[in-house]
């Protein structure tokens, strides 16, 4: 569905789905990436989703609104979300910004985010399904 | 232009006028440099004296004096010679450069450069006592290139001692946030001092950094050092804590003292997010709570 060279891959670990940005995404080719990704979780039936930022540079206004909208999606359809990889530099301008993942966990590095996922679904998801 | 006198400095010949030269006078320059060769030896032997009875340079020795005051008296006669002060500046600010870290302060080097200035009007006024008009002349073609002399030095003097000063910021700056890792994922960083906006934008940066190269999950930052915070300041910090929660990693602020915490309640920052514990035994045993550290002494029964 992607164009190639590939933009983003999602991948599927166990009951989550990694999804990474390898470059700098524009506003239609985020909302390919939405689509894609909230598309693979009913598939996969995934459980998580870890959005892995870490080659980004910038993350703008649309960008964060889109990780939220993702993030407020896959809760929809059944799946928790974590965002990660965010650079120093890109936390500090996002705090400048008075950008925020709202009610998105965020974690270090894609370890982290795996980390916290099996966490929260060794709880209450254990038969949940 | 100010020219300083020291207390026992009594030249007579000198003013602080600079008036306009003219053509007839850049004539008498050459004259006055090769009197000023010609009895180099005695005038700076005269000049040293002058030095040593006023008590100046204490901190250099004999041999350094000697070596010192001869470039400094060839470099002077350099530049009334050219007028061209870009040579003096240079040396100005490589002597200071080796005498600065022992000690010298301003008023030695201004003193030094006046004495000689005026040790040398003395010679002229000496020699061309016989002829005021030309005595005159003389001292009306010295006077400005003297001067400019003795500010050109002053300047370059002050310039080094600042650029020193700078350099020595620069490094309490970067030794003064400390980012100390205590366990594995914890990071402590106590703060110390003053907390201006630089520092304040130091902090955050090594901070990200270290959440980063560490791999933290929790960060304490101690500002029991702190004597006082302003709005911008306070704000940036909660920026910094939001950041860090945007990195994965729990920021916990320890030892906020009474005057900051009512401070930061009276400008009304948003302080709800922030995780504040009072001091940083609190906060160390809240991180290691919430990194699943139990500590144990060892003398007790094996832990849970």
């Amino acid at each position: 569905m992607t164009s190639s060279p590939r933009l983003f891959s999602i991948l599927r670990q166990g009951t989550c789905l990694i999804a990474s940005i390898h470059t700098a995404l524009d506003d239609s080719q985020l909302m390919v990436f939405q689509r894609d990704l909230v598309e693979r979780i009913g598939r996969d039936r995934a459980r998580g989703v870890v959005i892995d930022v870490a080659a980004l540079d910038v993350l703008d206004s649309f960008a964060t609104r889109t990780l939220r909208d993702i993030a407020e999606m896959a809760r929809l359809r059944g799946a928790a979300t974590v965002i990660v990889g965010i650079q120093p530099e890109v936390a500090f301008t996002m705090v400048r910004l008075g950008l925020h993942t709202g009610a998105v966990s965020t974690a270090l590095d894609l370890e982290e985010g795996l980390a916290v996922l099996g966490g929260r679904l060794a709880g209450p998801a254990v038969g949940g399904r | 232009m100010t020219t300083r006198e020291d207390g026992d400095v009594t030249g007579s010949a000198t003013t602080d006028s600079a008036p306009v030269r003219t053509t007839e006078e850049e004539g008498l320059l050459p004259q006055l440099v090769a009197h000023l060769r010609e009895h180099r030896t005695r005038l700076r032997e005269e000049w040293v004296g002058r030095i040593n009875g006023a008590h100046l340079l204490q901190a250099m020795t004999a041999s350094e004096m000697v070596a010192e005051t001869t470039s400094v008296y060839d470099n002077y006669v350099e530049v009334l010679e050219t007028g061209s002060v870009e040579e003096l500046q240079h040396y100005a600010r490589d002597l200071s450069e080796r005498i600065i870290p022992r000690g010298v302060e301003t008023h030695e080097v201004v003193g030094i450069v006046l004495l000689l200035r005026d040790v040398l009007a003395r010679s002229l006024f000496e020699k061309y006592q016989g002829d005021m008009h030309v005595l005159n002349r003389v001292l009306d073609a010295y006077e400005p290139a003297a001067n400019r002399i003795a500010n050109t030095v002053a300047v370059s003097f002050v310039d080094e001692r600042e650029r020193v000063i700078r350099q020595q910021q620069d490094s309490i700056r970067e030794l003064s946030t400390p980012v100390l890792p205590v366990r594995e994922r914890l990071l402590i960083l106590p703060i110390i001092g003053v907390l201006d906006r630089e520092r304040a934008r130091q902090l955050t940066e090594q901070l990200l950094t270290g959440i980063r190269t560490h791999r933290a999950k929790v960060v304490v930052v101690d500002i029991t050092g702190v004597p006082d915070v302003d709005e911008a300041v306070a704000n940036h910090l909660v920026q910094t804590v939001d950041a860090s929660r945007l990195m994965g990693a729990s920021v916990i602020i320890t030892g906020l003292s009474p005057e900051i915490a009512q401070t930061l309640v009276t400008i009304g920052v948003d302080l709800s997010k922030m995780d504040t514990i009072g001091d940083l035994q609190g906060g160390l045993e809240e991180a290691e709570r919430l990194l699943g550290f139990t500590v144990t002494r060892g003398g007790e029964a094996g832990g849970p």
